[in-house]
């Protein structure tokens, strides 16, 4: 068995005394685990990091094996980013997001083009942190756990959407949510796509989708914990934000 | 192999554990130290028996002593006002090597590792913040790899002694001493161009 592709790479783990166990998001087979011969080396220590664009070839005997990846570098992300934390942090959390949720072999390629062009923006040092938010409302609705914030679930209305439900993922509005309104997770305008976000918007965003990858998604998953470099992120950008701006969120029951 | 003897051989499959050695290398170093008992083999076995009953990780900063605390935090010349961050003691063997650091250090034992579940207090974060407090210390010098991971921890330390009046420092990031462009990955090129200074 043979293939070639290229694609980004989530993660590597040494293997044996020299050799690394990394996996990789292509367009055509998904995320795809194959061991490097040598990868655990001086020589492919700057290549295989989190985040770089690789030339990969594939072999095996069997289709269902482990398999190994020759592999060439063609562009480098992490290098860029390393000095600034909280790109250091988007681009970490997007690599282990991936590599947390995707499944197998199994081609996603609206999800690959959207990470690769997210993982350019990181890098490129543009606005990327509402392109995150965004990103990952499409991995949820990638894994089958969208959120629908076109209409107000209680009255049908599309405007005043304030809030979003726990339970359903469906967007509230100000009439719909009456005294049940602490209960519902807040529903920031930039998650609606309406104008320019501010950090705490972001913030706010970031804890609506942290809530169903952490109780939709994580549980259907094996209920493994979501990435640590996740919570680095949005620990990062909370730090920048002043708390007056933040408002009161439900409590998500 | 079957007419080996049995000590010989248990011999021969500890050293094949041992870094760098296979069954075969680690067959020849046994057949090597047997040719030569009396110079190397009696000497080598003495003086693993006495590091082994003697070493332990420095109470202070985590280098490898032979005491509660290491050579390099019991001399008062060393206490600089600086600390030096490293991941590794192999690093910091690199930094002595070099002679050109004449502070102490501190030795985390790893890198923040959510796939490993290494976390900060695994990596005695904790126990150089309060050696920063207590020892007065003017300057931390963030000596970790340039890695994804290495920086993440970088990133994690600089936060967490925010506060605490020392200046955070890092190793600057570039084109090693003899190498050629033409060899460098584009990483370690954009690194030192950003990292470029007056000439």
């Amino acid at each position: 068995m043979e293939w070639r592709d290229q694609g980004v790479l989530l993660s590597m783990r040494p293997h044996g005394e020299s050799s690394a166990i990394i996996e990789v998001l292509t367009p055509s087979r998904g995320r795809h685990a194959g061991v490097v011969r040598g990868g655990g080396g001086r020589r492919f220590a700057p290549i295989l990091q989190p985040g770089a664009q690789l030339s990969l070839v594939w072999r095996a005997r069997l289709e269902d094996q482990l398999g190994t990846f020759a592999v060439e570098p063609l562009r480098a992300r992490a290098p860029l980013v390393l000095g600034d934390r909280a790109a250091l942090a988007g681009l970490s959390s997007v690599c282990a997001l991936l590599a947390f949720a995707l499944p197998e072999r199994a081609p996603h390629v609206a999800m690959y083009d959207l990470s690769i062009a997210l993982l350019d923006l990181i890098v490129a040092g543009g606005d990327w942190q509402a392109a995150y938010l965004r990103w990952e409302l499409t991995l949820l609705e990638d894994m089958g756990f969208g959120l629908d914030l076109s209409r107000c679930a209680v009255t049908g209305e599309r405007e005043n959407l304030a809030y979003v439900s726990p339970r359903s993922g469906r967007a509230v509005s100000v009439a719909g949510a009456g005294e049940w309104a602490p209960r519902l997770l807040p529903l920031p305008a930039c998650l609606l796509g309406q104008g320019p976000a501010s950090l705490a918007d972001l913030v706010q965003g970031l804890a609506v989708t942290g809530y169903f990858l952490e109780h939709r998604l994580a549980p259907a998953l094996g209920d493994r914990p979501l990435p640590e470099a996740r919570r680095r992120l949005v620990d990062i950008l909370s730090r920048g934000v002043n708390p007056s701006e933040v408002s009161p969120s439900g409590d998500g029951q | 192999m079957a007419d080996t003897p049995r000590e010989i051989e248990a011999l021969i499959e500890i050293l094949a554990r041992l870094p760098g050695l296979g069954p075969r290398s680690a067959r020849r170093a046994v057949l090597h130290l047997l040719r030569r008992r009396g110079a190397l083999m009696a000497p080598l076995a003495q003086a693993m028996q006495i590091v082994a009953e003697t070493a332990r990780d420095c109470l202070t900063c985590g280098n490898i002593a032979t005491s509660d605390t290491c050579a390099i935090c019991a001399s008062p010349q060393r206490a600089t006002g600086e600390i030096c961050v490293v991941e590794d003691v192999a690093d910091l063997w690199a930094m002595e090597r070099a002679g050109v650091f004449r502070g102490r250090y501190h030795v985390l034992g790893g890198t923040l590792s959510a796939l490993d579940a290494v976390g900060p207090e695994d990596l005695g974060i904790p126990r150089l913040l309060s050696r920063v407090r207590d020892e007065g210390i003017k300057e931390v010098i963030l000596a970790l790899n340039a890695t994804v991971e290495g920086q993440t921890t970088a990133h994690y330390i600089a936060d967490a002694l925010r506060g605490t009046g020392a200046a955070v420092t890092t190793l600057a990031q570039g084109v090693p001493i003899g190498g050629e462009l033409d060899y460098l990955d584009d990483g370690t090129i954009s690194a030192a161009l950003r990292s470029r200074r007056s000439f």
